[in-house]
């Protein structure tokens, strides 16, 4: 289901999108610590969410190794920060060269050899499990003991290199997520987006229609991974402490793809619906949970399973769809009854 | 009329199967030509070989003179030869627009254009009022629409039509095929078709070439080939004739 | 990272054995994973899981009883024959039909509904089963056998037997297996395809029970191990041939080699990436697998 685009979106929505950024904005100034270390991981999840989401959603190739990119992208930042003092800022640019590598090493081996749904997806889990496995016995990096930042005072926001109160990190994470969805609407109105659209709709079509689909296939990967390792800078410089064990998990791989999958795969807002309203209600949970005296590990995790579970089931194309709908956000699309992809004999045959 | 699309001595096997077995025609440069034969005789495949999507074990497949034989379908396509298929392939999360935005980009700078050019082409085949409907809503005949729509602003040269008149009610055909007429007409569009539907044939091309068993076994104006013994034969089987 | 050359000939031989009979323990697992690939096409991503559901079972029953997992292997296979019947019976038929990423994430879930479940209930801390032939071993010549690893490769031999003896003589296997080759077939000649189905994935949670439960003698278990399994059960699949039941078998034991002597020649934490690196290879080379057939 593909959203529509802000130039065919009603005067509702667009007044809507106003507000909520000048809420967001403003949220800091009324709300508390706790709330913003919160916000901070909903906007996080939203953020890698729709990189995750370019390649799923645009391109129809299933990634379940995305953590690969956010643990490339912190180790590099944060390594050159902490062996040669080297500003994120400009660490970032290996972040992102490092991770498109990544990508485009996957890409490179999945599309020309043609490995595609669950075997690429298969490749994609064993190629983080490779890194975390490879890291765990880097020592220049920490290995398996960990790499650890130097942790500053919070009385100083050090923009530069990134060392501030969590307020600080909550507009980063903020510029960052609107940037993001900025760029992935620009992208979809162009002409690679409907490339990408069209390749994952009929790879056959579109290819008869004078597609490159190695080509496109290539750039939605490598900008997916890019854009997701800085997701992971932002991750070391804020956690200060990273595990390969834990940055390289499959649990992390999983848990970066619930947030656009709950909100709608392919869609525009998808992302950031799914993670807000996730993160939400896990920590809600957290909350009663906390109220009433009950600390169980891992009732976080089954939560977000079972949430996953009645979303796939009952609802497959996310939360979003729907949901703008009811809200008469969806412009002027006119829905089939049918399902995509199932085609007619032509007849005669 | 010098020839746009030619076939020299193609032949394609699949697991030992002769899908197309020396086969050589071609199609002058802003003609209409039809491509008929009973069931299984190898058509859909030599628009395969030609589009692309199959390479052929010997012979050369060439367009306006130059060899396309090996090349990829999306490159085959950027150099001229739009296809349809013949079990529609529709973007069906995309909306009419849409789809045939994304055909026109093939001919087109930037989307600006290609919407404007898909536009035309969506009035062209009738396919106006449903402009913002996804795709997955069409009929069969709108589909079909659809497909021919889309190859069409891709800007070819020369279009393969696979099989476009199948399901299409009386009017709905005439309708397609005064379309057909008029690009041909208009543009010099080259258009071979594969059809069973002889009324279309009849009443669009200037030359038919008759495939049996993987193999040519006659070619020439359609009044002369509908009273060839061997067509007939190979349709209705050697009693009839 | 690379060993000691003057560890003795006699210690890679022993390493390769111990790798080979834990490989068709996991050939085991992966038999079922292979089993529920090729007739309902689902992929099983909760595979592992399920191994590690059937490994606590047999630790919880030799703590509270003292039962032998191998003895206990029928009906912990049987329990877990009915978990994954009921799971396809119950959440997983409607998915038959929808996109395979749609299937992919149903199972995720589930696995990540098990695992943590697991967690809540049984801690995250190392649990094992320490039976009173724990320390056995055999020995022929320069070689040394564990008698558990013994034990457990002829327990995964014997139900591999039995479920090929299945597939090839009764007439469910043979219904199963028209299943696999030709869905609308079956249906037209009036199987009852999703009662197949379920029982095709009841018999691959099965395997995997039988697997977990003789898994449970070679090696400590936590939740995590479930993902970890998952895994490595696709790696085997793939790398022996999607679909393919001897290829499974061929494949655990190729991937228990080569973790062996990996983590022998390097450093024994590093031996799941030479298992990846397979994988890696066969998936760019020979994406049927070794005995696979090549699906054009």
């Amino acid at each position: 289901m593909r959203e529509i685009l802000l130039g065919g979106v009603p005067r509702r929505g667009l007044v809507l999108l106003s507000i909520l950024l000048a809420l967001l904005v403003a949220l800091p100034i009324v709300v508390n610590d706790y709330l913003i270390t919160v916000l901070i991981l909903i906007l996080y999840f939203a953020y890698v969410g729709q990189a995750w989401n370019l390649m799923m959603g645009f391109a129809g190739q299933l990634s379940l190794g995305h953590a690969l990119y956010v643990g490339l992208g912190a180790y590099a930042a944060a390594a050159l920060y902490v062996h040669y003092g080297v500003s994120p800022w400009i660490g970032l640019g290996a972040s992102i060269a490092i991770s498109a590598a990544a990508g485009a090493i996957i890409g490179f081996l999945a599309f020309r050899f043609g490995v595609s749904g669950v075997y690429f997806a298969i490749l994609t889990i064993a190629f983080a499990e490779f890194a975390r496995i490879g890291f765990d016995h880097w020592s220049w990096v920490g290995g398996s003991a960990g790499f650890f930042l130097p942790v500053a005072n919070y009385t100083r926001s050090d923009l530069w290199n990134l060392r501030g109160s969590p307020t600080m990190f909550y507009y980063l994470m903020l510029a960052m997520t609107v940037a993001a969805f900025v760029l992935c609407h620009l992208l979809l109105r162009a002409r690679v987006g409907y490339y990408w659209l069209a390749i994952r709709e009929s790879p056959e079509a579109a290819q008869a229609l004078g597609i490159n689909i190695f080509r496109y296939k290539m750039y939605a990967v490598v900008l997916s991974a890019a854009m997701t390792s800085l997701g992971g800078v932002v991750f070391a410089f804020y956690y200060n402490n990273l595990f390969p064990e834990q940055v390289f998990h499959i649990s992390r791989s999983i848990e970066l793809i619930l947030g656009p999958i709950i909100g709608g795969i392919g869609t525009l807002f998808g992302p950031i619906v799914g993670a807000f309203v996730l993160t939400a209600l896990a920590e809600s949970l957290g909350e009663i949970m906390h109220a009433f005296g009950i600390d169980i590990p891992g009732i976080k995790q089954v939560f977000y399973g079972v949430c996953l579970l009645v979303v796939v089931m009952f609802l497959p194309d996310g939360i979003w769809p729907p949901l703008s709908k009811a809200l008469g956000l969806d412009g002027k699309r006119i829905q089939g009854g049918d399902k995509p992809g199932k085609s007619d004999t032509g007849g005669g045959g | 009329m010098a020839a746009l699309l030619e076939l020299s001595s193609v032949s394609k096997s699949f697991a030992g199967l002769k899908a197309v077995q020396d086969v050589s025609f071609s199609v002058p440069e802003g003609s209409i030509v039809a491509l008929i034969g009973p069931n299984g005789a190898g058509k859909t495949t030599c628009f395969n070989l030609v589009a692309g999507v199959y390479r052929p074990d010997a012979g050369e497949v060439r367009l306006g003179g130059a060899r396309i034989d090996g090349w990829r379908s999306d490159q085959i396509c950027r150099a001229g030869v739009g296809r349809t298929f013949q079990l529609v392939k529709p973007f069906a999360g995309l909306t009419v627009m849409e789809n045939v935005i994304v055909g026109a980009l093939n001919a087109t700078a930037g989307v600006r254009e290609a919407r404007q050019k898909a536009g035309e082409v969506i009035e062209q085949l009738g396919l106006g009022p449903k402009l913002d409907h996804m795709a997955s809503s069409l009929t069969l005949p709108e589909r079909k629409r659809l497909e021919v729509a889309r190859a069409l602003a891709t800007g070819p040269k020369i279009l393969l039509l696979d099989e476009v008149m199948a399901g299409l009610r009386p009017t709905e055909m005439d309708h397609m095929v005064a379309v057909l007429r008029e690009l041909n007409a208009r543009l010099g569009l080259t258009i071979l078709l594969i059809e069973h539907v002889m009324r279309a044939v009849m009443a669009l091309s200037a030359q038919v070439i008759v495939l049996h068993h993987g193999e040519v076994i006659a070619s020439g104006p359609p009044a002369q080939v509908t009273r060839d013994p061997a067509v007939l034969e190979c349709y209705l089987g050697e009693e009839a004739v | 990272m690379l060993a000691d050359p003057h560890v003795p000939a006699a210690i890679y031989l022993n390493v390769a054995v111990s790798g080979l009979l834990t490989g068709l323990v996991y050939g085991l697992m992966a038999l079922g994973l292979s089993v529920i690939f090729g007739v309902v096409r689902v992929v099983n991503f909760a595979h592992g899981e399920m191994m590690t559901i059937a490994m606590y079972i047999a630790i919880a029953l030799f703590a509270a009883f003292k039962l032998d997992p191998l003895v206990m292997l029928v009906p912990i296979a049987a329990v877990l024959f009915a978990l994954g019947y009921v799971m396809q019976r119950g959440l997983i038929n409607p998915f038959i039909n929808r996109p395979e990423h749609s299937q992919f994430m149903l199972l995720v879930a589930i696995a990540l509904i098990m695992v943590n479940v697991l967690l809540i209930i049984f801690g995250p801390d190392a649990q094992s089963v320490q039976t009173r032939y724990a320390f056995d071993s055999f020995q022929l010549g320069a070689l040394i056998v564990d008698a558990t690893k013994l034990y457990a490769a002829i327990a995964a031999l014997a139900v591999a037997a039995a479920l090929f003896a299945f597939f090839r003589f009764t007439l469910a296997g043979k219904a199963i297996r028209a299943c696999a080759d030709n869905y609308m077939g079956a249906l037209v000649v009036g199987l009852n395809v999703k009662q197949l189905y379920a029982l095709t994935f009841g018999l691959g949670a099965a395997c995997v029970g039988a697997a977990g439960a003789m898994m449970v003698l070679l090696v400590d278990v936590t939740p995590p191990l479930g993902p970890a399994y998952t895994l490595l059960a696709f790696v085997i699949v793939i790398t022996g041939g999607l679909g393919s039941m001897p290829g499974a078998l061929l494949g655990g034991v190729l991937i228990g080699l080569t973790e062996a002597l990996g983590g022998l020649l390097f450093t024994p934490s590093a031996k799941s990436m030479f298992a990846f690196g397979l994988l890696v290879l066969v998936l760019l080379f020979r994406p049927q697998g070794i005995l696979g057939k090549r699906q054009s």
